[in-house]
Formats: C-alpha cells, sequence, structure tokens
C-alpha cells in the first residue's frame, strides 16, 4: 500500500492506496466520489474526465498514486456553491445532456477545451471533445452548449 | 391537415429540464453508486469458446484467493435460468434453455461458466483466472445460411435444427401482383449486428431488506415492472417478496429491455446468503454479455408498372437470434413485419421470416426494433425501383405515398394509419434542404467528372410505435399487455406527486409529464413530482421502450389527472356550498359560475380532503386520481430525412454534408425533449449506416469487443442536423401525441446509403453494405467498374 494526498474538489484528502488503483475508483470507491461514473475499460469513453491541476484527464488512465500532492477536480466541485459554472448552465439552456451519463466528463473536458481555446469553432468544438463519447444526444446540442458557454464566459472576462 | 398548435398552458414549451440539476452536478443515483455494508462483490467468468462441452471445472485455487467468499458453478444451480422468452412467436418454435451458469456446454463466447464472490470487485475479478475449465470445442455457426444447411453444427443439439421459427403474413396476392407487372427488382439487404452501448454499463444490487421477506434489487433497467414479475417466475421467490428500483438509468436503446443471468443470479444469491450482492459490467462484458441488436439477411422483391406504380413487396428474412432466445428475441423482427409497406399503397406484400440459431451472443430490441429493418428494406427497395424505372426518387415516392386526404388509411397488412401528411413534411424538408439546387450541384460534378461525387439520400416512413392495445398483443402470442398507469395524487401540503408505469432512462419523463400535469390540474410545473421507476412506490406499471411512455402513458397520465379534477370538483363545490354544476375549473381554481369572487383551489380542497373535517356525503377522505390505460391502436409518427453525401471515389471516403430531417409526432409536449430525441436517434442511424458493425470471425469470436474496436461515434464524426416538425395529431391518442423516441434512429439509415448509393450510382453501383467504411466503399465502386458488385 502507498501513502497518497491530494486536493480533491477543494477538501484535503488522504489515503492508503494499492498501486494498481486507478484514480477513478479512488474517488468512488474510497472518497464517495460518485459523481464521476466509468463508462468503459479501454479509456475511449471518457465519462471519467477529471481536472488534475486544471487540466483534463481521464481518471481511468490514472494511477491514484500519481495524483500525489495534486489538485482534483470532479463535476462535484466545478460549482461554486448555488452559482453552476457556466458551462452547467448552458448545458441544461441547451438540453445537452439527456441519461447523464457522459456529462460529468463531457463538462469537465468542455471547462478544459475553453481554458485552451476560449472562442473555438464548432468543427474545433467537435475536434475538443473527440474523446468523450455520447450516446443520447448525437452531440448536436452538446455542441451548441458548449459555443454558448464560451459566449457567456468570454462576456463575463 | 397540418395545424399551427397554439400553447396557452405548459404543454408545447421548450421547459428546460428538471432533471438536468443533478446530472450536472454528479449528485446521481446510479446503480453503481450504491455501496451497501457487507456487501459481497460478484464476478462472472465467461466462455471464451463459441461452443464446446464443459469437461472440468476446477474451482480450488479460485476458493482460497484473497478476499474469495464463494465460487459458484452450473452445478449449484441445475435448475435456475439465466432469462426468459415471453414471446413464442409460432406454435411450432423451438425454445432455447439459457441456465444462469452453463453446467456442461457453452454456446457463445460471453456464456457464463461460474461466478465469483469477493469482498471487493478487484479481488472477485483476480479470482477469476484461477478457475480451471477444460473445454472440449463443439463446431461454431456463425453464418445463418450455413446454420440451416444440413449437417451444421447445432446449436442446442436437442432441437436438431437451429431453424428457430419461420412465421409467414401472405397479405394480398403477391404472385397475381407481380404477374402483372412490368418491372421486378429484387435485392439483398445486410442489416448488421449492432451493439446498443449505453453509456452506463448494466449494474445491479440486490439486499435482504430487513424487517420483511423482502428482497430489493436495484437495476440499471429500462423494465422495472416486467422484471418484477419474470424475476419472480424464474427464480421461484414470490414476485410479492421483491421490489425493483431502476435508480438514474444511463440509457438503454433496447439493451436493458431485458431480465438478464446478473439480476436473477444476484437476487437468488442475496436470499440465500442474506448479504447484499453487486455486479456491474464492464465495458468489455457488455460487448459479448448484453443483448446485441439488428442482424438480419433480407432478400427483397418490389413489383411495379412502368409508370412507377408500386404493386407489391416480397420479403424474406433470416433473423439472427444467437444462441439463446431472451425476453422477445424472436419477436424483434416480426415488430417489422407490418411496416414493409412503409407509407406506400400496394396491392400485396408476402412476409416470411426464419429466426436462426447461431453461437453468437443472443439478439434482442435495439432501437427501433424491427422497424429499421422493415423502414431500411422498403426505402432502400423504393429506390432501387426509381432507378430501373429511370424515375426520380422523391418523384416515385409521392407517386404511391397515402395522400393526406386518404387517413385514416387502412394499409395493406392491415394497420389503420390514422393521420399523416407526407405532403407537408416532404415539402419543408426539400425546402430546408435545398432539394432542387443540390440536384443541379450534383449533375455538375457528375459532368464534370468531379473526383467527389454528390449523392441525395431520401428516406420517407413511417413506423409503428407505442406498443400496443393488450388485444392485439394477445393475438400476436405477446405474453403480456400494453396498458399503462398513473396515479396523481395531491398532497396535504398542495404538492403534487405523478406516479407513472413508465420507466426513463435519459427522456426527461420528469419534466414532460409534469408540464401534462400542470395543464390539467392547475398546478405548477415545480410543484409537482413524477415518481417513477420503482415498483414500491409505483406499483403499476409497464415500463418504457417502442416509443410507448407518451403514446401510452400519457394518456394514463391525462386520465389520472382529470379524475383528480373532477373529485376535486365535488369538494369544491361542497366548500363553496353550491351544486358541482355550478363550479367551473380553471388554471388550478375552482369558482362559482357567474361569481368568481368565490372560489378555492386545487391546493385547498386538498388540505380539505385530508383533514375531511367536511367533506360531502359518501366522498371518501384523501384526493388522488388514477388511471390505466390500453390504447385504443398503435401511434404511427412519421417523417421526411435528407441526406447529402459526399463520396471521394478515389479513396472511398463518405463525408455526411447535410442531414435534414422534418417529423411529425403530432403534438408536442416538450420541443426541446422531442427535438433532442431526434439527434440522438439520427446519430444512432446514421452510425449503423456509416460507422458500427459486429464483427465475428468463423470460430465465433467476436473481433470488434471494446470501444476501441467498435466504431461509436464521436463529435468529430457527425455535422450538426437540421430538424424542424410538421404537427399532424394523432386522432387514437386524446391529447394527439406521437412517439418520437425511435423516429431517428428508424428513419435515418436508409437515407444515408440511398445518398451514397446515388452518388455512385453512374458508376454502376446498385448497394453498399453497412457499415459503408472507406474501404467497403473503395471496393464496392472497384468491383462495379470492373463488371460486378461487390
Amino acid at each position: 500500500m502507498m501513502h497518497i494526498s491530494a486536493t480533491v474538489d477543494g477538501v484535503h484528502r488522504m489515503g492508503e492506496v494499492e498501486p494498481r488503483l486507478l484514480l477513478v475508483h479512488w474517488l468512488r470507491e474510497n472518497l464517495g466520489q460518485t459523481g464521476t461514473p466509468v463508462g468503459c475499460d479501454t479509456s475511449n469513453c471518457g465519462a471519467c474526465t477529471v481536472l488534475v491541476n486544471g487540466r483534463s484527464v481521464k481518471s481511468c488512465s490514472v494511477l491514484a498514486v500519481q495524483i500525489d500532492g495534486k489538485s482534483i477536480t470532479t463535476i462535484q466541485g466545478v460549482a461554486e456553491g448555488e452559482t453552476w459554472h457556466p458551462v452547467q448552465s448552458a448545458f441544461k439552456e441547451c438540453h445537452g445532456l439527456q441519461c447523464g451519463y457522459c456529462t460529468p466528463g463531457m463538462v469537465m473536458a468542455a471547462i478544459d477545451l475553453l481554458s485552451e481555446n476560449p472562442n473555438p469553432t464548432e468543427t474545433e468544438i467537435r475536434e475538443g471533445l473527440e474523446g468523450n463519447l455520447c450516446r443520447c444526444t448525437g452531440y448536436h446540442n452538446i455542441v451548441k452548449a458548449v459555443a454558448m458557454a464560451a459566449a457567456e464566459m468570454g462576456a463575463s472576462s | 391537415m397540418t395545424a399551427t398548435i397554439e400553447t396557452t398552458g405548459a404543454v408545447g414549451r421548450p421547459i428546460r429540464r428538471k432533471e438536468d440539476e443533478r446530472l450536472l452536478h454528479g449528485r446521481t443515483n446510479w446503480t453503481d453508486n450504491i455501496q451497501l455494508p457487507g456487501t459481497l462483490h460478484m464476478a462472472t467468468l465467461r466462455s471464451p469458446m463459441a461452443h464446446a462441452k464443459i469437461a472440468k471445472i476446477d474451482i480450488t485455487a479460485a476458493l482460497a484467493s484473497e478476499g474469495v467468499v464463494h465460487v459458484y458453478t452450473g452445478a449449484d444451480f441445475p435448475e435456475l435460468p439465466g432469462t426468459t422468452c415471453v414471446w413464442p412467436v409460432t406454435d411450432d418454435i423451438v425454445m432455447s434453455h439459457m441456465p444462469a451458469i452453463c453446467s456442461d456446454e457453452v454456446r457463445y463466447v460471453g456464456d457464463v461458466v461460474a461466478i465469483v464472490l469477493a469482498t471487493d470487485q478487484n479481488l472477485a475479478v483476480d479470482a477469476l483466472q484461477l478457475i480451471d475449465i477444460d473445454y472440449i470445442p463443439l463446431g461454431a455457426v456463425v453464418d445463418m445460411e450455413e446454420a440451416l444447411k444440413e449437417g451444421s453444427p447445432l446449436v442446442h443439439e436437442s432441437a436438431g435444427t437451429n431453424r428457430c421459427y419461420t412465421a409467414k403474413m401472405p397479405c394480398g396476392d403477391y404472385a397475381a401482383a407481380k404477374a402483372k407487372a412490368d418491372v421486378v427488382v429484387t435485392r439483398r439487404f445486410i442489416n448488421q449486428r449492432l451493439i446498443p452501448n449505453p453509456m452506463e454499463p448494466r449494474a445491479v444490487v440486490a439486499a435482504p431488506m430487513g424487517m420483511s421477506d423482502e428482497l430489493t434489487i436495484w437495476s440499471s433497467t429500462q423494465i422495472p415492472h416486467v422484471l418484477r414479475i419474470l424475476l419472480a417466475l424464474t427464480t421461484g421467490i414470490p414476485e410479492n417478496h421483491i421490489r425493483v428500483v431502476a435508480p438514474d438509468v444511463g440509457g438503454g436503446f433496447g439493451a436493458k429491455l431485458q431480465i438478464n443471468r446478473e439480476e436473477i443470479l444476484t437476487l437468488v444469491l442475496a436470499k440465500k446468503l442474506g448479504r447484499p450482492i453487486k455486479w456491474t459490467e464492464s465495458r468489455s462484458e457488455h460487448f459479448v454479455s448484453t443483448h446485441h441488436g439488428r442482424d438480419q439477411i433480407q432478400d427483397i422483391e418490389i413489383a411495379a408498372t412502368k409508370d412507377g406504380t408500386i404493386l407489391g413487396m416480397k420479403v424474406d428474412l433470416l433473423a439472427d437470434m444467437g444462441a439463446y432466445l431472451q425476453i422477445i428475441t424472436p419477436g424483434t423482427p416480426l415488430l417489422g413485419m407490418f411496416m414493409y409497406s412503409g407509407i406506400y399503397k400496394m396491392e400485396a406484400l408476402d412476409f416470411t421470416c426464419t429466426g436462426v440459431y447461431t453461437t453468437k451472443t443472443p439478439t434482442d430490441a435495439y432501437r427501433g426494433a424491427g422497424r429499421p429493418e422493415s423502414t431500411y428494406a422498403v426505402e432502400r427497395i423504393v429506390d432501387e425501383l426509381a432507378a430501373e424505372l429511370g424515375m426520380e426518387p422523391m418523384e416515385l415516392r409521392k407517386k404511391n405515398w397515402i395522400k393526406h386526404e386518404e387517413f385514416p388509411y387502412t394499409q395493406i397488412a392491415g394497420l389503420t394509419y390514422d393521420t399523416g401528411n407526407y405532403e407537408a413534411a416532404t415539402e419543408r424538408a426539400m425546402e430546408m434542404f435545398g432539394y432542387d439546387a443540390l440536384r443541379v450541384e450534383q449533375a455538375a460534378r457528375r459532368a464534370a467528372g468531379d473526383p467527389v461525387q454528390l449523392g441525395i439520400g431520401i428516406s420517407t416512413f413511417t413506423e409503428m410505435c407505442g406498443l400496443a392495445p393488450s388485444r392485439t398483443l394477445g393475438a400476436l402470442k405477446y405474453v403480456a399487455g400494453g396498458w399503462e398507469h398513473c396515479t396523481v395524487r395531491a398532497l396535504p401540503t398542495g404538492k403534487i406527486e405523478l406516479i407513472t408505469g413508465t420507466s426513463p432512462h435519459g427522456q426527461g419523463h420528469e419534466t414532460a409529464w409534469s408540464q401534462i400535469a400542470s395543464d390539467i390540474i392547475g398546478v405548477p410545473v415545480e410543484d409537482i413530482e413524477v415518481v417513477h421507476g420503482d415498483t414500491g412506490r409505483a406499483p403499476y406499471g409497464m415500463d418504457t421502450y417502442g416509443s410507448r411512455s407518451l403514446a401510452v402513458g400519457g394518456q394514463a397520465i391525462k386520465l389520472a389527472g382529470e379524475r383528480l379534477v373532477e373529485k376535486a370538483k365535488i369538494i369544491a363545490a361542497h366548500q363553496l356550498e353550491v351544486s358541482p354544476d355550478d363550479v367551473e375549473f380553471n388554471a388550478g381554481t375552482y369558482s362559482v359560475k357567474g361569481d368568481p369572487e368565490k372560489s378555492t383551489t386545487i391546493q385547498a380542497v386538498a388540505f380539505a380532503a385530508f383533514t375531511a373535517h367536511n367533506l360531502p356525503e359518501g366522498v371518501e377522505p384523501t384526493l388522488s386520481g388514477e388511471a390505466t390505460v390500453d390504447p385504443l391502436d398503435f401511434s404511427y409518427p412519421h417523417g421526411t430525412h435528407l441526406a447529402a453525401m459526399e463520396v471521394d471515389t478515389e479513396t472511398g471516403k463518405v463525408t455526411l454534408r447535410k442531414y435534414v430531417a422534418v417529423d411529425d409526432c403530432g403534438i408536442q409536449v416538450n420541443p426541446l425533449i422531442v427535438e433532442g430525441q431526434v439527434h440522438g436517434g439520427l446519430a444512432q442511424g446514421i452510425a449503423q449506416a456509416m460507422f458500427e458493425g459486429a464483427v465475428y470471425d468463423s470460430d465465433g469470436n467476436l473481433l470488434t469487443a471494446s470501444m476501441a474496436d467498435y466504431l461509436l461515434p464521436s463529435s468529430a464524426d457527425l455535422p450538426s442536423f437540421d430538424t424542424d416538425r410538421t404537427v399532424t395529431p394523432s386522432t387514437t391518442h386524446p391529447m394527439g401525441t406521437k412517439g418520437i423516441g425511435e423516429a431517428g434512429a428508424i428513419a435515418s439509415t436508409p437515407a444515408i446509403i440511398n445518398g451514397i448509393v446515388d452518388a455512385l450510382r453512374h458508376l454502376g453501383v446498385n448497394d453498399i453494405a453497412m457499415p459503408a467504411s472507406p474501404m467497403t466503399v473503395w471496393r464496392t465502386i472497384q468491383a462495379a467498374q470492373s463488371g460486378g458488385n461487390a
């Protein structure tokens, strides 16, 4: 077992973990942070995407021991109190989710995309979210939501 | 006629969904999130062989492995079934028995041979590798035509055949129709095998819940009510000891319309061991263990006169059942049986379908279930007929479709389409598409010999959904009914509980059902809580599949709401000291006719009904309305879809340049949700045409067994869609609504393939196998150029 400590959604967390434990399983099973779901076992679907030190990673492709000393943001930590993140608001406004299973990863990937490219074209949004699969929406409203969030965030910054 | 519907209430408004807040903040209740104290985690060992005898199983090492509490094999549950089929479609159907755990023979890669229960999921999976099994290979049979040949390995030896059933439905006199024909076109279409892949894999937790004999089973299912009955029938545990809960369910698309081994085993083990048992499917397991969809060989013939009048169609199907019959495996292809004539008038339709066992994962419902196959066949063959006749394909359709003034129309298979306006939907779609301009561009590119050719794909479709009048289902040998239930309760504090038997898994019922009830009982949408997916809280229901939830469930909501309002009116009149006839109800307020100042609210009546201090004689306390509705008929949404396909003739690369979908689902309760359903359906239908396909090798190994090998489209693979609706209200549904959940998936597949073939017709191409990958398209072009088809 190895000792790790990390900040998860603003809270300092520690634990003894098996070296093989994946970050997503540490979040879900050890910390009870079940907002981040698991959708596949080949790192294709992106449902488990979180931010590590502000950059998006698929938490099924990172070992828990690799995030020792780092800061993790999950879907459960993006709103500030009662204030939704603009990406969350835009997903609701544009009906960018149906079953909601891909949504945590999609929102986190979109946040990272917009931090890199605050004013993406439709093609850039589509290519930027290529690593996150959705089976319900056909992506149409997800793309709209990310464009709306970009406009909102641009207007408010 | 198409009409513009004005709305003053909640119905018809694109209200943002109630569901979204929890889903957008990770405050969800997926089955895999449930962690109960003392849980044992189940892992399943699956056969790596498609067909083999089990010679020996040694579990000694696994039992000694860290954390392992139990290891079970088929010998431990000799009689326990692993599923059940509720639709024996013919009298002489060859049924099959899928054991919960195989004890002597495996019949597909993924068949369960042992299970491990351990204190931790990883430890359970670790122990699987320590189970030692000797298999004696039997022959795999992957191809349906091979399976039907004399001497083929038998999937079920005792049956003596791999033929599961043959269903025939001759309508009219096809031979006579064909005799009159100037043109007969035949094609073989392959509706390939698909793997549903909802984003949430299946998961189940079963646990004894203390104070009674009740066992609660949480399952990522579309069908908690049906599942409860089938779990009772398969396990022998009394139905009244089983509570099924479908918590937040992350998509289904038919894949979770099933009773599965893992549900049966966790329930039986929770009872036997007296502790919670949990199983969560890995994605790789999903590919082999959750039922697949489609998989038909379609031999289609169409007969017409030279002026383009369609006379009849002959349909001869082989439908792959896979290794066992699951819940509606044999019935799935027959859900399209009545729809092979599509929107067209004809005098004969000769339908035959043979179900075939193979050593592959069982098939069953996948979005559209039978109707995508029928729609594909008819929309493809109509294009082929147009090419044969030298007619413009839309003109051929117009000549043969049912005209709007001809509804209600009883079509050749005996269904009566209540309403439709194919002209209006087509006109709107062609206008949005820029149809004529694209035809001009197509001709110009063809004349110029452009390596990138343009094709226009058409799909003018209808489908039957909203299953269905119970009497009809009985006549089709389906063992359950098609009704739906709703109870609307006005609570003492004025809040409303709407208890529905539908079981959403992404469709937004919590919002849409609130909109319906809001208009009927006059309380704000926010004050209505929709209760669903729990047989403990919503005891009656037939669940969600086949685009039935609004088409059938919506009727129950309306009637239950109206009954509540009627009861409240009697109480209100009593409180207002007038006759009920002198009371009028509007937007939640009961007032005296001619004296509107004298009024009370439905919330006040709810409280009065609770205290029961002053109720009229004979009126029982509490305020609710309850209804169980059997639909009058199926629901027949329709629409016109158009696809502009660019095909690079040098590389085979296909690009979907523009997609227009004009759907008619009658009155829309929430246009935002309708549009989302269309988008998602389009993506799945387009994916069948362009990207997805399950591939087996000749030994029965699934080669496309992960998301790395099976191409689910990403955002980069699809364009934005141009969608609109025409509104032709249904006359068999009291709200004028029709189903919309599957329309996109049903309509879009032939639109794409018709577009690709249209781009390449001048090169001698008259079909493209799905999925139309660059390699497939390029090879087809090469074969056509050298004189044959690929």
